[in-house]
């Protein structure tokens, strides 16, 4: 009797080189693009478009990003406050640390995220009270449209 | 009769990759759902100085007022504009298209285009209207694009009347 012959299986081995390459091309892709700066938007926030708005110059020093929401409240820092006279101390407290690195309320720009649908009045008491605070610099932010 | 082992030729050795390859699927997945892809942000500059509210018509002489008129749906509903040589009002769905000839004219009635930069718009706003019509408003002031693409600058200087 004939028994048939075991064929020893060669042990397979894949090439990962170019898988490799690839992986590695992705995350130097994702890495590049992602950009942690953003973290202070507000995802809640629908921004109004503009095709004329300038693109942001450069970082700025000093800023206080404050989202409005549809319903006129104010998100800083991760706070929702409806009552704007409850932003006086966070005011007090930006202006202080610009104040210890010798620069002025002044110098501090005030960058305003209003949903498309909020009131423009609600924007305008909040500019309002920056004012009282002596802060003076505004930027309007917008999402670009092409 | 026992021959020597030849350690010229090497021994075929092989990293063990999987620990890497792990580490990298890990870092890619994180960055993929980190990813977002949004639309470029940009600002329009508003400077506000504290002394300037309260007396909107002391010695300014180049200066357009422009009130936005709100309807009950809190949707624009005229745009008036002055001046101070003439006033105007506008409606309907040109209105914005209106308002940047108004103030080409304007810069262009001043005759000397340096001046241009020193002619300033005041916007006088109702409350409830919707932020969207005051940011049109402000892009209707700030300039216009050509037919090429290019963009024609107006006004850059803005400020809003405080309530």
């Amino acid at each position: 009797m004939k028994f048939p012959i075991k064929k020893r299986t060669a042990v397979q081995e894949v090439d990962l080189t170019p898988m490799i390459d690839m992986t590695f091309q992705l995350i130097a892709f994702f890495m590049i693009l992602i950009n942690f700066s953003d973290s202070e938007r507000s995802e809640e926030i629908k921004l109004p478009t503009s095709a004329l708005a300038k693109p942001p110059k450069d970082l700025l020093d000093y800023k206080i990003i404050l989202n409005v929401d549809e319903d006129g409240s104010v998100l800083m820092d991760g706070l929702k406050i409806a009552n704007i006279d409850l932003l006086n101390p966070l005011f007090s407290r930006e202006i202080n640390q610009a104040q210890r690195e010798g620069k002025s309320p002044q110098q501090i720009t005030v960058i305003l995220r209003g949903h498309e649908d909020s009131k423009t009045g609600d924007l305008q008491r909040l500019m309002a009270k920056c004012q009282e605070n002596e802060l003076e610099n505004f930027l309007l932010r917008v999402k670009e449209r092409k | 009769m026992k021959f020597r082992k030849d350690l010229s030729r090497p021994e075929d050795t092989r990293l063990n990759m999987t620990a890497m390859i792990d580490i990298v699927f890990q870092l890619l997945a994180f960055f993929i759902i980190t990813f977002r892809i949004t639309a470029q942000e940009t600002d329009f500059t508003i400077k506000m100085p504290l002394q300037a509210q309260g007396s909107p018509t002391e010695v300014i002489p180049d200066l357009i007022q422009v009130t936005l008129r709100s309807n009950e749906s809190r949707n624009i509903a005229a745009i008036e504009v002055d001046n101070m040589l003439t006033q105007d009002r506008f409606e309907g769905p040109d209105m914005y298209n209106q308002l940047t000839n108004f103030v080409e004219r304007t810069l262009a009635g001043n005759g000397d285009p340096t001046t241009a930069n020193d002619v300033e718009v005041e916007f006088i706003i109702d409350s409830p209207l919707r932020y969207r019509y005051t940011i049109m408003a402000i892009e209707s002031v700030s300039g216009r694009i050509l037919p090429d693409g290019s963009t024609k600058k107006l006004i850059e200087k803005i400020k809003f009347r405080n309530q």
